[in-house]
């Protein structure tokens, strides 16, 4: 099995402000980790290498310092890494990110894509299904289980529904992505993340790609944030300190009232 | 040129004729000739054993914009009725319509799924565009694209809407991408500017920010999050005005099969998502046994039970219970945090809820912050009484 997996670097979200004077993010000084989405999708990716056999790739879009979620998905495993580098790539929205690593995929061979089901910055989960459109391979979605049959080229998931999971059949190659659940992520060793960052990351611009850079990037988007702004904040509550629970529940009792309960 | 194509390589096996599910493909000389019936769904370029078809899709220019006209929503299902989603979506839709001065309709796609058209029309859809088939049973991404697709190019409405919920926002990018048009995920808020376009309100980073998005392309789409619109009231003397679009469906076009459908929360206190009320309990409940003080203050109050992420990770509590980053995001009209601190991680998941109340002992809990009704104290002590005062005062008379 040839499987892909594609990862994004994202600030640790509980980190990240937003300047009130410039309304722009601070994203000065916050760490920068692998989108923990993304972990479940190339533990998953492994796994299904360790029983197949095969070639796990894992690729990533982002500026030169994304090599180090590249270097930690090496250290969990990963045979292969690809970072896709290029300032004409930056501000791309869903539609641009998909379609560049598109292009980058249709020169690899694969039998399996994964990704997170989403990346915890931007939440969107947009990229993973369009990917798999401009590919023109069938997507499961919110997956929590994966079964691959290398013989018949067939994978069966489990994939999440709003009240429970649908058991869903598909012919490869397809694109899969991950939620939590799907597997426990193994936590590399720091011998493995020595070794991992001698590993070579090959690194592919926008000239590599032969692309027209108006269609990457911020310039290739289709969607454009003309504002960004703080949420509003919610309006302040009451502190009840009571130290009778009887009293308590009365308080609790008689905010529903009129408001939850007629 | 056409945007389709069929290349010398066709070897006239009819392939596509039979697949093609609106009929518009016939044999010329012994080559597949594609008619004006195309809606350039795609399903001849995936079935053709010589990939002779293909489609190269130009972006709409901007000086045609004009030509897309009219609001759509796309109403989802499940088990043959609708979800209260498609409703919330139609009275934000409605008023999006409104000022547009444009017409409000609904896209109802499924298997004996008629019935379903009248309480669209009630809650606002002016027009329904209605697909039947029995191969629509499930949702199936394939198939429900090609559909989707194939409308929006034949009828061309200005703005689609789409409930984020799972299948939602496995389809919508989907058809996204085919169109090539700009999407934007899990919208919590829509406006028309000056120009009359959709401006798109999110929040990212975990609700740190919001951001207004504008779409450069038409038509311009949206998933929105379930909950966060009102659901209109419905009027039920308005007759659905049905426009039926007949679609024939080759089973071998579609690539995944859904095998079965597994239900595990058949318990309207295990569905989260739904729930109008959310009674949630972190690390403070202690063990799994006092997780029924949470189940018996919910059915009191006709509501499920959330949790955050320790007591799921400690196996306490499934994971599609799971409010918070790597569970859910919930916008209930009341969510109750029992025993919850309120990391970052909880409050992006939960943050939206119309009302929050929290207990905690703990009077610097970060939870305390964002309640609407703080109780410093202990739930031990707490829920039950107010569980018992609520069984007596019988069941809330505001019924959902």
């Amino acid at each position: 099995m040839k499987i892909i997996v594609c990862v994004k670097q994202v600030p640790e979200i509980t980190e990240v402000k937003i300047d009130p004077v410039t309304h722009t993010l601070v994203r000065e000084g916050v760490p920068s980790i692998l989108n923990p989405f993304d972990e479940f999708a190339v533990e998953e990716a492994l796994r299904i290498r360790e029983k197949h056999g095969g070639e796990v790739t894992v690729l990533t879009m982002g500026p030169p310092q994304a090599k180090e979620v590249l270097v930690k998905c090496l250290a969990m495993g990963a045979d292969k890494a690809v970072l896709l580098t290029d300032r004409a790539f930056a501000g791309a929205d869903t539609w641009a990110t998909a379609y560049t690593l598109c292009l980058l995929i249709k020169r690899l061979e694969f039998d399996i894509i994964l990704c997170g089901k989403q990346a915890i910055d931007g939440d969107t989960a947009q990229v993973g299904p369009m990917l798999a459109e401009n590919l023109g391979i069938p997507q499961m979605t919110f997956v929590k289980k994966v079964d691959v049959d290398a013989k018949t080229r067939k994978v069966v998931v489990e994939r999440e529904t709003e009240d429970g999971h649908e058991v869903v059949e598909c012919r490869l190659p397809a694109l899969l992505t991950a939620i939590k659940g799907l597997n426990e992520p193994r936590l590399p060793s720091l011998m493995s993340m020595m070794g991992a960052v001698k590993k070579e990351i090959k690194t592919v611009t926008a000239t590599d790609l032969g692309v027209d850079p108006s269609l990457v990037g911020l310039k290739g988007s289709y969607t454009q944030v003309v504002e960004v702004f703080a949420p509003e904040p919610r309006k302040k509550g009451t502190l009840v300190t009571e130290t009778d629970p009887e009293k308590a529940a009365k308080r609790i009792l008689e905010f529903l009232q009129g408001r939850v309960l007629a | 040129m056409s945007a389709i194509q069929v290349k010398e390589t066709c070897t006239g096996c009819g392939v596509c004729v039979k697949a093609c599910p609106f009929g518009a493909i016939v044999m010329v000389e012994g080559k597949a000739q594609i008619g004006d019936s195309c809606t350039l769904c795609t399903v001849c370029t995936r079935i053709c054993p010589q990939h002779a078809i293909t489609i190269e899709r130009p972006m709409v220019p901007t000086e045609q914009f004009k030509d897309y006209k009219g609001v759509w929503v796309i109403a989802e299902t499940s088990e043959g009725s609708l979800r209260n989603v498609s409703f919330e979506l139609l009275g934000e839709g409605g008023r999006l319509a409104r000022a547009l001065g444009e017409e409000l309709s609904a896209v109802l796609v499924g298997s004996e799924v008629t019935k379903l058209a009248k309480p669209l029309a009630a809650h606002g859809a002016e027009k329904i565009f209605l697909v039947e088939h029995e191969l629509l049973k499930h949702f199936v991404t394939d198939t429900y694209t090609d559909i989707l697709s194939s409308l929006i190019v034949r009828y061309k409405p200005s703005i689609v809407l789409i409930g984020a919920t799972i299948n939602g926002r496995d389809l919508a990018p989907r058809v996204a991408a085919r169109l090539r048009i700009g999407l934007t995920a899990d919208c919590t808020g829509l406006e028309i500017d000056a120009e009359r376009r959709l401006v798109q309100i999110r929040p990212a980073f975990g609700g740190n920010i919001m951001a207004s998005i504008i779409s450069q392309t038409r038509p311009q789409m949206a998933t929105v999050r379930p909950r966060v619109m009102k659901t209109p009231k419905p009027d039920e003397s308005r007759e659905p005005k049905i426009e039926r679009v007949n679609v024939n469906l080759n089973p071998v076009a579609t690539r995944a099969k859904v095998l079965d459908k597994v239900k595990q929360l058949s318990k309207a206190s295990e569905k989260i998502e739904e729930a109008h009320i959310i009674v949630s309990c972190g690390k403070g409940i202690g063990s799994q046994e006092n997780l029924k003080l949470a189940y018996e203050l919910a059915e009191a109050l006709g509501g499920a039970v959330g949790g955050s992420r320790p007591i799921v990770d400690c196996g306490w509590l499934p994971h599609h219970q799971q409010v918070g980053q790597s569970g859910k995001t919930v916008s209930p009209e009341l969510y109750i945090a029992l025993g919850i601190s309120g990391s970052i991680q909880h409050r992006i998941g939960m943050q939206s809820s119309e009302m929050i109340i929290a207990v905690n002992k703990d009077p610097a809990a970060p939870i305390f912050s964002i309640a609407d009704l703080s109780i410093v104290g202990d739930i031990f002590q707490i829920v039950p009484r107010l569980t018992e005062q609520l069984q007596g005062l019988n069941k809330p008379s505001k019924q959902h």
